[in-house]
């Protein structure tokens, strides 16, 4: 009881924190008499988004789904790369290089050779969010693979199990946790992509809207963009968070596991 | 710990009939469990060579759980495995963890996907009951004490009525009257069932109480020292444990292990 009370209380923290914040800014902007073309209150930007939602509304539908499309397309081959080299260990010493040369590429920079390749729209938008949102995910399912306790797979070696039974039985649940950790990561990260190429080269989305706002100094009309963003990537690290926590509940308790 | 070029092992040889108990006790580091390991196919051996059930260690076709084996005749014997530690998936449910070795050994695992609700997890369940963890099947590893995942890990090492069970100190984790108790559960288990077993340990009055044959090893490099048949009859009780002839066997291997230590140790 005392427990469910402590939550609740978290709970009521964090809501006011968040309306404190908002509050906090349109007292800052009234007292300072700031201009909304520099900084709009949230006041401006909630009437904003309300007047306009519906012209808004296509463009997030737009973002949302190519970011999903990047990420999903992202995860995939992620997890293929992620299980490849981290089940063998010359794999990973020999691709490990190339990765981490391969992710230190700013992705502003790949975003203009997709836009060569394809054109502008939404295929440079989808590979961009992809490209950003693998190596997370490659470096997390190789580790949690690489560091699988050998005496874990000593109980099905001994069984005479194959290499694919232990990669199935053991491998790949002891590097759930892994993957999952590295999922709330690349979702925020296929956001950023999304929208840089959306800025950078398209027609439609939150970022081209926003770019076009800016052009325009419809600033109120930016920031209806970035709330926009905010609340979709929230929703989905919800959403990553609590399938995490049904897939890999065993993982949460992980102290108790190591004094069993 | 076994690789770079320290020989663990030198000149070794043994046998084991179908069916005995053999028990192998030496000072720690004398490659007790570096055989064990040879045998289960976890190490390969650096010269010389492992037969189990008539074939190599190793081999195509030694495993149960090789479909493809090229038929000599036999078929590859089952084999089972207990560590000293536990080692129960964190994921999967005790009565899961003690299922494994269906999913993996012909010719359960071709039954697996039909029988995994009904026939074998009854027969987990039957087994885990045996050892005292009735109803602890749905539990998860981190919710049991040492002592019972112990318990589930020999279940687990027994569930597919293995040929060969092999026994890396699995009872060395746990306390005196726990072990007491799990070494005349396996003695039942292996009265009823007669497997093939091989149990290293450093606890001579296990070896003693277990065992029909008592292997004594040396220090690095480990040989094997005597051969020690144990003389009494079965069913074996605790009280007999504590009877002047099961104490002098006891006295007369701790006297053969520490005059296998004293070159190395305490020499002048």
């Amino acid at each position: 009881m005392n427990n469910l009370g402590a939550k609740t209380r978290q709970r009521l923290l964090s809501a006011m924190a968040l309306v404190g914040f908002f509050l906090l800014w349109e007292i800052g902007c009234l007292v300072s008499g700031v201009s909304d073309l520099i900084l709009p209150r949230p006041s401006q930007v909630a009437v904003v988004l309300w007047q306009k939602m519906p012209l808004l509304w296509p463009h997030a539908v737009q973002t949302l789904s190519t970011t999903l499309a990047g990420f999903s397309l992202g995860v995939m081959i992620g997890i293929v790369i992620g299980v490849t080299i981290g089940s063998s260990k010359t794999a990973y010493d020999v691709a490990y290089p190339l990765l981490v040369g391969f992710s230190s590429i700013p992705k502003v920079a790949v975003v203009p050779i997709f836009v060569v390749w394809f054109g502008a729209g939404t295929v440079p938008a989808v590979l961009t969010s992809m490209v950003i949102s693998i190596f997370p995910v490659v470096v997390n399912v190789a580790t949690g693979l690489a560091t699988t306790e050998p005496e874990l797979e000593d109980v099905l070696k001994v069984l005479g199990a194959k290499k694919r039974d232990i990669l199935w039985n053991v491998s790949l649940p002891r590097a759930l946790p892994y993957l999952f950790a590295s999922l709330k990561i690349a979702i925020t990260l296929a956001f950023v992509g999304t929208v840089l190429s959306e800025t950078v080269a398209a027609n439609k989305g939150i970022g081209n809207v926003m770019m076009i706002a800016s052009g325009n100094f419809d600033v109120p009309l930016v920031f209806a963009g970035l709330v926009i963003l905010a609340v979709m990537g929230v929703m989905l690290y919800a959403v990553s968070s609590f399938i995490e926590s049904r897939m890999t509940g065993w993982a949460q308790r992980g102290n108790e596991v190591v004094m069993a | 710990m076994y690789g770079g070029n320290t020989l663990a092992l030198d000149q070794t040889s043994m046998r084991i009939a179908q069916g005995d108990f053999v028990s192998l006790v030496g000072p720690s580091g004398c490659g007790k469990s570096t055989i064990l390991k040879l045998v289960a196919g976890l190490l390969k051996p650096s010269s010389g060579a492992v037969l189990v059930g008539q074939r190599e260690v190793g081999s195509p076709g030694s495993r149960a759980s090789d479909t493809t084996g090229s038929g000599a005749g036999r078929d590859p014997l089952r084999v089972g495995l207990a560590f000293q530690n536990p080692t129960m998936l964190p994921w999967l449910t005790i009565r899961e963890n003690v299922m494994i070795p269906l999913k993996i050994v012909e010719p359960f695992r071709r039954d697996y996907a039909r029988k995994k609700k009904g026939e074998f997890a009854d027969r987990a369940e039957a087994l885990l009951a045996q050892v005292g963890l009735k109803g602890f099947g749905d539990k998860r590893p981190w919710q049991l004490s040492g002592g019972m995942l112990q318990r589930a890990s020999l279940c687990r090492a027994l569930v597919h009525e293995p040929q060969l069970l092999l026994l890396d100190e699995p009872f060395g984790a746990l306390d005196q009257f726990t072990r007491e108790e799990l070494w005349a559960i396996m003695q039942e288990l292996w009265i009823a069932k007669r497997p093939t077993v091989l149990l290293v340990t450093h606890d001579l009055r296990e070896s003693a109480y277990l065992a029909n044959r008592i292997c004594v090893m040396s220090a690095r490099p480990g040989r094997i020292l005597e051969d020690r048949v144990v003389p009494f009859e079965r069913p074996r009780t605790l009280e007999m444990s504590y009877s002047p002839e099961f104490a002098t066997l006891v006295q007369k291997l701790r006297m053969r292990i520490a005059h296998a230590r004293t070159p190395e140790e305490i020499q002048p």
